[in-house]
């Protein structure tokens, strides 16, 4: 297959549909108003949990947590233009994405609440565990979707990733590689401008990430990050062409970091306010009720609607995470292999006997 | 001489600052290392101090890092790279073992790669996964590096300097969890070399062997010891390549017992090494097999089940317990 370098390459600019006052750009179609409805309703509820997380780790509930707020929009879309066979591999930033892709909030922050390193069943919802070695998870979706293609199943694969990432070896492989076996996965950078304290300047000087996309065959486009409707049509229309058959597919959404990297990081270190708060006016959630509202769709009691959803969840959240699961020591040997080895009996013998004693005093 | 409280942080950042402000081809680099001074704020104030081209960020890839590194030590530099956690080093395994590893060997001593790679690692801190691994068995298995691991701030601050003086690529572990403990220090008073290790307590019936961050635990359970009445002797490894087999023998025969500590995984480790090397030298010193307190067979744990896997103090005194006192 040849193809010519032009049609690979991103629009000059971010994709807008709806610009941060609310009014649409005309550049194309707004997505009906079920659809952005459904898509404010995600965006309410994601806003919620990420507060609701982040109160939680202030409550020493949680370990630690990566906020993503400001960024909503985009984890909403990545799930949201996803079919019930399709799969969704997130990281450890993306448990807004796990969560409107319907896996229980509970569930998805075992992982930074401690119980456990994965807290939901992938293959119920299609939803890989969250990956934390960066880039590492991107070579699993292409897999996941190579097997699939193998198969005749016409599943397409949502691999989400950050700026930083793309400068790990195993981006540019799992892009490589897609391209060269046609695999059906929208890889899906949410470009938040750090990677820790270390701005996008620092990771590349091309053009945008979407450009990487070249290089490998891989068609780029880019998108404004916190405009819901524009990420809902571009992500939509690189599903649709993956499963097409049109191979790989990247996206880069511009978005941004709103809090520190986690809590356990001090932004103030390598940023200033005032570059935070020029952000504010671009809040995807604001904007998208913006536009809601400009066009009628959506009104108070809606809006309260949405907002006692939310409030519900948020409750659930925290019932699920106050409540203490004892730690069960046998679970730290039987998940090792598909059989406890000998070596791991006498182990878990061992912890047994001290807990006994334990127990005697 | 001049005394002061300083934690194994602020020991590291002064070794790096004290190596950067005497030799120009020091250098250090990694993520996050620059502005931000690193996510342990072992770099902090390098770069306001010595500029962008001599503490930097990369873009995020450790290969790309190590790899950088091997070029530039080529090249008349003398690197210090910095893996953010110790399970994040794994990117840079091939540039570790084919090549910082291999090169000098490779040519014949021609090429040599004097760098520093500093892994912050182990667990304690309740961690979440992928950010409490003990990998010192992978680099102390793997012939060309040396590979160190400090449990106090003023080896921090010696070992570093001596690692960065070094002609040959050193592999650093800073245990995490010690990162924040205070301690008097003199930075200016010499501390054992490379290949050094050091009884750190005094003890005649039986001697622990520890390194990194179980070295604290083990003087912790000599002091319970000793309460009940029994003496425990100390060794810290802290160079765990090369190996000071004269030092930990010579405790091990004085006592004539042993229990290796250590948090990493038994199996094929570290701690394995030790007692083949202590049995093959002291077996007829020995009134009892050595025993061994490490992590289990297992993945690290999450954060709620992280103390069913570090050795503790408990289970280093029923070790000792079983060293067959009842014989003597
Ligand atoms: C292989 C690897 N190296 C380093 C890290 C430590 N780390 C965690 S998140 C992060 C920054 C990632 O930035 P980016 O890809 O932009 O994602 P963001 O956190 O901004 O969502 C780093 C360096 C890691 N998780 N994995
Ligand atoms: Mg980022």
């Amino acid at each position: 297959m040849t193809r010519d370098p032009a049609a690979l390459l991103p629009s000059a600019e971010p994709v807008m549909l709806i610009d941060p006052s609310g009014a649409p750009t005309g550049l194309a179609d707004v997505p009906d108003d079920d659809t952005m409805l459904a898509a404010y309703g995600a965006l309410v509820a994601a806003r919620r949990l990420n507060d609701q997380a982040y109160a939680l780790v202030r409550q020493g509930r949680l370990a630690v947590y990566p906020s993503s707020h400001g960024q909503e929009a985009c984890q909403v879309a990545a799930a949201q233009v996803l079919g019930a066979d399709d799969w969704l591999f997130p990281t450890y930033r993306d448990t807004v994405a796990a969560v409107t892709r319907g896996v229980d909030p509970v569930e998805v922050l075992v992982l930074l609440k401690g119980d456990w390193h994965s807290g939901y069943d992938p293959y119920r919802t299609k939803v890989a565990p969250q990956a934390t070695p960066l880039a590492t998870q991107l070579l699993h979706a292409v897999g996941v979707g190579y097997a699939a293609k193998l198969r005749g199943e016409p599943t397409v694969v949502m691999a989400l990733c950050g700026d930083g990432a793309t400068s790990e070896g195993d981006f540019h492989e799992a892009l490589n590689f897609a391209a060269v076996f046609g695999v059906p996965v929208v890889f899906f950078v949410q470009n938040n401008e750090y990677a820790i304290s270390v701005p996008l300047a620092r990771q590349s000087v091309a053009p945008s990430l979407a450009h990487k996309g070249v290089g490998y065959g891989v068609p780029g486009e880019r998108v404004d990050g916190n405009d819901v409707a524009a990420l809902l049509a571009v992500l939509g229309g690189a599903v649709a062409k993956a499963r097409a058959g049109e191979g790989p597919q990247l996206v880069e959404a511009h978005t941004y970091r709103m809090q520190a990297h986690t809590n356990a990081d001090d932004a103030t270190r390598y940023r200033q306010d005032d570059e935070v708060a020029a952000w504010v006016e671009r809040d995807p959630l604001t904007r998208a009720e913006a536009y809601l509202r400009g066009r009628g769709a959506l009104g108070d009691d809606q809006v309260t609607a949405y907002a006692a959803e939310a409030d519900r969840m948020a409750a659930h959240v925290r019932d699920g995470l106050n409540r203490d699961v004892e730690p069960n020591p046998d679970d730290l040997f039987d998940f090792v292999y598909a059989r406890r080895t000998p070596q791991l009996e006498e182990q878990a013998a061992l912890v047994a006997d001290e807990l006994s004693r334990e127990d005697a005093r | 001489m001049t005394h002061e409280k300083l934690t194994m942080a602020q020991a590291l950042n002064r070794a790096l600052r004290d190596a950067m402000a005497e030799d120009p081809s020091v250098l250090m680099f990694g993520e996050d290392v620059g502005p931000l001074g690193g996510v342990f704020r072992i770099t902090d104030g390098l770069t306001a101090e010595f500029g962008e081209e001599r503490c930097f960020d990369t873009p995020l890839a450790e290969s790309g890092i190590v790899g950088l590194a091997v070029g530039m030590a080529m090249n008349g530099m003398r690197p210090v790279v910095e893996m953010q956690f110790d399970a994040f080093a794994y990117p840079a395994f091939e540039q570790v073992v084919s090549h910082v590893a291999k090169l000098r060997n490779r040519t014949r001593g021609a090429v040599t790669v004097p760098m520093v790679i500093r892994v912050p690692y182990a667990g304690g801190i309740g961690g979440v996964e992928h950010h409490c691994d003990s990998s010192e068995s992978y680099y102390a298995h793997t012939p060309g590096l040396h590979v160190l691991a400090p449990a106090n701030a003023a080896d921090a601050y010696g070992l570093l300097r001596e690692a960065i003086a070094s002609p040959d690529p050193v592999v650093f572990l800073e245990p995490k969890k010690l990162y924040w403990s205070k301690e008097e220090v003199d930075l200016a008073a010499p501390v054992p070399g490379i290949g050094k290790a050091a009884v750190v307590r005094e003890g005649t019936d039986a001697t622990l062997i520890a390194y990194g961050p179980s070295v604290p635990t083990a003087l912790e359970a000599a002091e319970v010891a000793a309460q009940d009445g029994r003496s425990l002797q100390v060794v810290d490894v802290r160079s765990i390549v090369p190996f000071d087999d004269a030092t930990v023998c010579e405790a091990v025969r004085s006592t004539g017992r042993a229990v290796v500590v250590a948090e990493a995984v038994g199996f094929a480790s570290v701690s394995s090494e030790i007692v083949a090397r202590v049995t093959e030298r002291c077996f007829h010193s020995l009134a009892a097999p050595i025993r061994r307190v490490t992590g289990f067979d297992i993945p690290f744990p999450p954060p709620k089940l992280e103390h069913f896997q570090l050795p503790g103090v408990d289970r280093i005194l029923d070790a000792v317990d079983d060293l067959q006192w009842e014989d003597s």
